[in-house]
């Protein structure tokens, strides 16, 4: 330690300038990242327009307007009255607010200052802006791993990886997109509080935990991870009271903190995801305990004491142990949440709960999704992996950690492939930056020896000093905080010096590493290459993939590009001709975008709080058109929304999602069944479809009146023609069909005025009147 | 998106006070009937017109402006520019095949289903556009096109004997509404088909059900198969109302209409009182008030709400608030609107079923009210009045009412069983100090 301040000491002058010249560098890169990261996001505005995509990001943007216009208050406590009617919904105490007020405060500063932005306009842009940040918490997480290096090259991968632009393109206005840097800030302020064990920095985490809980559900991924990461470092015999420091307030404030979120609240003690916590909370103090008992005893003493303790304690724990077994197993799901379950057991979901399976984030992702999402980085973590164990140190312990958990998560769903990004990220920037450095200096050190080959003899100093600007600012950084830390805590205790010490300088082994001239530069080339690689990946997804807002839908043909603006069509024209407190039934996937963009009551949206509901709605939607009348009547419905897309051949419609709502009718209502809608266990929409499928409300309400379109009613994403062409709606009247049939409003009709009476006679006489009309018909298409 | 939205309390309130203007118009003329007076009335033959003018006499003597013309008038309109011309429409005119100018079935149908009465007469030999009309109304003439209602029983006497087609019918129904307040002392004398119900129909009454003895046949030729329609199962003269509060008047006879009918002396067989004058007339006046509107008809306004002890109409209440409900429902009396009063107008709370069911109380001058808690659930509520009664028109009101939870700072702030707790927090944060202080300070 000495050592190395005295080396730094006598350095100083010579590398003052270029410790300086290499802040600046960084910083100057720190900014192109955070340009490249925004600018890497505008593809959707650029290609489409300013506009909010999706769902999800709609209810957010509807809520913002409300917090902009109402404050915070009336925001905390708004009950919304035009959603999952009758029942509503209490807005305040069911939504993560970090996002809306981070977006609201934006607006709000932006104002104050004279900038009028709209709101949407601010909306649209709060992740692009966020995503800069996140690649900035990057930077810092990895800067206290592995050094600045590492941490550029980290910021970089992470400002342009596919599986995080997918969930933050301009536009993609959803938790993740701050929740992803306050994720990675939280993570960088716990190693940050681990190397340094400065209060300050503790608090600070503590308070990024409450932004994380207000972003996202998420959070309970960071109250697991770091619980984990700390039991390791107790199992591993790397107790510390930087540790203890690290993770005690955070435990305290930030479960304090996380119950003042309304959507939280008792959650943040009362659910299982908390425990882990809590239980290393419980460990951590036992160790401290022991560690302190450690210091004042004699060794003798401390055995003796050992032995009466772990006697005495195993005796209580195995009481303790026999209870909880008692208790749990008296429970029928063996204390476990369902939601807990289906983490842990990634097919718990589709065999038990089929709206969460029904979710296709929430599907288990293939192997291509990987290679699509994190490309070349998931290559780079093996790697990156192996650089952590070179050393081991505290951080780098913790950084494996996040990868191996984030590995598992992202195999369960394909959503939570978001939070292995960065994880890939920052291990791949570690190996890349290792490499790198590897291979510059096995350059560098052969550089001279070609020449003169005369400094071989003190390679390992002579490297160590000039392995580049990077790796000095990092040693120097160390150096500089140790020496400020150190009289400080030297003040306060000095007894616990040794204990506490730091692993730092982990990189005086590396002198050893000296790699072949010419493999080296072949190396360096291969990883440009790479690097490059990855890049044109990047901007391919970015541009390609993932920036249709999905409200806009385009496709090319030869004779050019075609827009499909029904969704926005269908609204508006809802917007403006219906009754501001008509109801819109629709299936819930489209209730986020009712809501806002046509500002009307639906009866389910996409927070699919209420099962029965939503399985009310499926029931409608799958029962002959009497039944389902009668129960959108009982709802208030007045208009019926059906997403359709066999006319332009959009495969995500309300026929390829009708098995859900059959599944989740059927869950609460069983008088649905899912083999009727099936035939020999194939469901299909063709002549060989069965009678309950081809007289169902969705058949009906999509497919009326299609076979006027192109004569013979093929369905484009069914690739068949439809079973049943003629028929005639009893119930229900088209209203609006947009302009590529996408989407397709029916009006409920009113009860009949008069009842009919019933002589035969009459009945005859209507259907020859009505079979005159239609013989026209039936000369131009064989009728059934 | 900006503009949409500063547009919008606009278009708010625009379409408020479209939905409210037919309302506001109602309330701001009480002494207005609640329809007008013009009536097409469609003939088969003029002489019609003299031959049944004891009935025409006693409507224009109520106001009603009739309009005489020929079924297959070819200048028959009921509507121009989109307007109705009339107000009612009375079709004595069974024979016709079609009528003249745009009318037809459809038109006919159009007319009741946009809020306006009818009266139709048919007879033996009606035709098929009348009887299909009935039909669509939710009543079924006897198919056999000869068949009239027979009766040996119920007959009414007179001077030949004859083959028992003219009856006295004296099965009313127990209504005072459709029927006055007056008793019909007089049985009805009828001569004409009868038509049946559906008894699933609830929107069809049977006015004057034929008795227990008659039969429908035709008399002339020999009963070869039992009647498919028998017994009080027949109908005679029946009501409709339809949903939209429209009401039709349908009837097998024309003759029972007529001047000789009305003027005729009445015995029932078997029965020793003669009557000087048959009911025809009485019955007949009474039932075209009602169909007419001139009684039965209800209207609802104001209705109001608020929470107990003030007056505004909160647009949102809370769990548990206080409210009071108030609606005036007033009865048209052929004149004026007389406040209506009875003690079964009930509101429901509602939300997906009845969370409250009260009766409300009446002061007897038409307003109409209660108080109640709202129950502690939250959710999109209505104030639902749905009132069906025999022979009034219904009412059908509902008014939609958010009920929001409870405000943050709107829970106790103090909870009585938590006292424990605050006095452990307390203790702990000065525990806590203290032991600061001793440590800090005590070496």
């Amino acid at each position: 330690m000495a050592a190395s301040e005295a080396s730094s000491a006598a350095t100083a002058t010579a590398t003052s300038l270029r410790h300086a010249f290499g802040g600046v560098l960084s910083f100057f890169i720190l900014l192109l990242i955070g340009v490249l990261a925004f600018s890497i996001r505008l593809f959707s505005v650029i290609k489409y327009e300013s506009v909010i995509h999706e769902f999800d990001p709609y209810f957010n943007y509807r809520v913002t307007q409300f917090l902009t216009k109402n404050g915070i208050y009336d925001f905390w406590n708004w009950f919304d009255d035009r959603t999952w009617y009758p029942l509503g919904r209490v807005i305040g105490g069911t939504v993560y607010p970090g996002l809306t007020l981070t977006a609201g405060t934006l607006w709000w500063i932006l104002n104050s200052l004279n900038i009028p932005l709209s709101v949407e306009t601010v909306c649209v842009f709060t992740a692009p802006i966020f995503s800069a940040f996140a690649s900035w918490a990057t930077y810092l997480l990895t800067k206290e791993v592995k050094g600045a290096g590492a941490g550029l090259t980290a910021a970089v991968l992470l400002a342009m990886v596919p599986s995080y632009i997918s969930r933050s393109v301009a536009g993609s206005y959803d938790n993740e997109a701050v929740a992803i840097f306050a994720l990675i800030f939280t993570f960088f302020l716990y190693i940050k509080t681990l190397n340094t064990g400065s209060l300050f920095y503790a608090t600070l985490n503590a308070i990024s935990y409450f932004y994380m809980v207000c972003s996202w559900g998420g959070y309970t991924f960071i109250i697991n991870l770091i619980p984990m990461h700390v039991l390791l470092c107790i199992v591993t015999g790397r107790y510390s009271s930087r540790l203890y420091i690290a993770y005690a307030p955070l435990v305290v404030l930030g479960t304090l903190l996380a119950a003042l979120v309304p959507v939280v609240g008792f959650n943040a003690v009362m659910t299982s995801e908390h425990f882990a916590s809590f239980l290393v909370f419980i460990i951590i103090h036992v160790v401290a305990l022991v560690y302190y008992i450690k210091g004042i005893l004699s060794p003798k003493m401390f055995k003796v004491a050992v032995t009466l303790v772990l006697s005495a304690g195993l005796i209580v724990c195995f009481a303790v142990v026999a209870i909880l077994i008692a208790l749990v197993a008296s429970s029928p799901t063996k204390g476990w949440s369902g939601r807990s379950l289906s983490l842990l057991d990634p097919t718990y979901a589709s065999k038990y709960i089929p709206i969460i399976a029904s979710v296709s984030e929430h599907q288990p992702p293939t192997w291509p999704s990987y290679f699509m999402d994190i490309n070349v980085l998931a290559f780079l973590v093996p790697a990156g992996i192996i650089a952590c164990f070179l050393p081991l140190s505290d951080a780098s312990s913790f950084v494996i950690l996040y990868i191996v958990t984030s590995v598992y998560f992202s195999g369960v769903m394909v959503r939570l492939m978001l939070v292995l990004a960065p994880a890939a990220c920052i291990l791949s920037g570690i190996a890349l930056s290792e490499a790198f450095d590897t291979l510059t200096r096995s350059i560098k050190f052969q550089l001279p020896g070609i020449s003169g080959g005369k400094s071989e003899a003190n390679a390992g100093d002579a490297s160590s000093a000039s392995a580049g600007a990077q790796i000095d600012v990092v040693k120097a950084g160390k150096t500089e905080e140790t020496a400020k830390e150190r009289p400080s805590r030297k003040s306060k205790k000095k007894e616990k010096e040794p204990v506490e010490k730091p692993p730092i300088n982990p990189r005086n082994e590396k002198k050893l590493l000296v790699l072949p001239f010419e493999v080296s530069i072949v190396g360096i080339i291969l990883l440009v290459l790479l690097g490059a690689f990855y890049v044109v990946h990047c901007v391919w997804a970015a541009a390609e993939a993932y920036s249709a807002p999905s409200i806009v839908l385009t496709s090319h043909s030869q004779e050019g590009l075609h827009v499909f603006d029904d969704f926005r069509e269908a609204y508006a024209w809802l917007s403006h001709n219906t009754e501001v407190d008509d109801k819109v039934a629709s299936w819930w996937d489209y209730g986020y975008q009712t809501t806002a963009m046509a500002n009307r009551t639906v009866i389910v949206d996409n927070n699919t709080w209420n099962n029965t509901h939503i399985a009310t709605v499926g029931t409608a939607m799958s029962s002959p058109e009497k039944a389902a009348w009668e129960i959108f009547n009982s709802l208030d419905v007045k208009y019926v929304l059906v997403v359709f897309g066999g006319l332009v051949g959009y495969p995500s419609d309300d026929i390829n999602k009708f098995l859900w709502m059959v599944r989740i009718g059927g869950g609460v209502f069983p008088h649905i069944k899912e083999p009727d809608y099936l035939r020999d266990g194939q469901y299909r929409i063709d002549s060989q479809a069965t009678p309950t499928m081809l007289n169902c409300l969705m058949y009906k309400l999509s497919y009326y009146r299609f076979v006027d379109t192109d004569g013979k009613a093929f369905d484009r994403v069914r690739r068949t023609e439809i079973g049943k062409k003629y028929f005639k709606l009893t119930h229900f009247e088209e209203v609006f069909t947009t302009h590529h049939w996408m989407v397709r409003i029916y009006k409920l009709k009113p009860p009949k005025n008069r009842l009919r009476g019933k002589t035969k006679k009459s009945k005859s006489k209507t259907s020859s009147a009505s079979s005159s009309k239609r013989s026209g018909k039936r000369a131009r298409n064989p009728w059934q | 998106m900006a503009t949409a939205t500063a547009r919008s309390p606009i278009i708010l309130l625009a379409l408020i006070s479209l939905f409210l203007h037919p309302f506001l118009s109602a309330s701001l003329s009480p002494g207005e009937s609640p329809k007008g007076r013009r009536v097409l009335v469609l003939l088969d033959d003029l002489a019609i017109k003299s031959s049944h003018s004891l009935y025409f006499r006693s409507l224009q003597s109520r106001g009603y402006d009739l309009d005489f013309k020929l079924a297959d008038d070819p200048k028959i309109g009921l509507q121009r520019y989109g307007q109705y011309l009339y107000d009612g429409l009375i079709l004595f005119c069974p024979a016709t095949e079609r009528f003249g100018g745009s009318l037809d079935q459809a038109a006919i149908l159009d007319f009741v289903d946009s809020g306006h009465d009818l009266i139709i007469a048919a007879d033996a030999n009606a035709s098929d556009l009348i009887r299909e009309i009935a039909t669509e109304c939710g009543v079924d003439f006897d198919e056999d096109p000869l068949a009239v209602v027979v009766d040996h029983i119920g007959y009414a006497v007179s001077d030949t004997e004859g083959d028992h087609t003219l009856i006295a019918a004296d099965d009313f129904i127990d209504s005072s509404v459709i029927l006055g307040n007056k008793k019909i002392e007089a049985p009805v004398l009828f001569q004409g088909i009868g038509h049946s119900l559906n008894p699933s129909n609830n929107l069809v009454l049977k006015v004057l059900a034929a008795s227990p003895s008659a039969y429908s046949a035709n008399p002339k030729s020999k009963l070869s198969n039992p009647p498919s329609l028998t017994g009080s199962a027949i109908s005679l003269v029946s009501v409709v109302q339809a949903r939209n509060n429209a009401r039709v008047l349908i009837t097998g006879s024309l003759s029972i209409f007529s001047n000789r009918l009305f003027r005729s002396s009445v015995q029932k067989a078997g029965s020793s009182t003669r009557h000087e004058k048959a009911g025809n007339d009485q019955f007949l006046t009474e039932i075209s008030k009602w169909i007419f509107h001139e009684r039965g008809h209800l209207k609802a306004l104001n209705v109001k709400h608020n929470k107990v002890g003030e007056a505004d109409e909160p647009a949102m209440y809370r769990i548990n608030d206080d409210l009071e409900y108030s609606i005036e429902i007033y009865e048209w009396s052929g004149s004026s609107w007389e406040p209506y009063v009875s003690d079964d107008v009930q509101v429901q709370f509602y939300m997906m079923s009845p969370y409250v069911l009260k009766t409300l109380s009446t002061d007897k001058k038409g307003v109409y009210s209660t108080s109640f808690k709202v129950p502690d659930v939250y959710g999109v509520f209505q104030f639902k009045v749905e009132y069906q009664r025999l022979g009034y028109s219904s009412l059908s009101l509902s008014k939609q009412i958010p009920v929001r939870p409870f405000r943050h700072n709107e829970y106790e702030r103090f909870i009585p069983a938590a006292y424990p707790y605050y006095g452990a927090a307390f203790s702990m944060m000065a525990g806590f100090f203290l032991f600061t202080f001793v440590h800090l300070y005590n070496k």
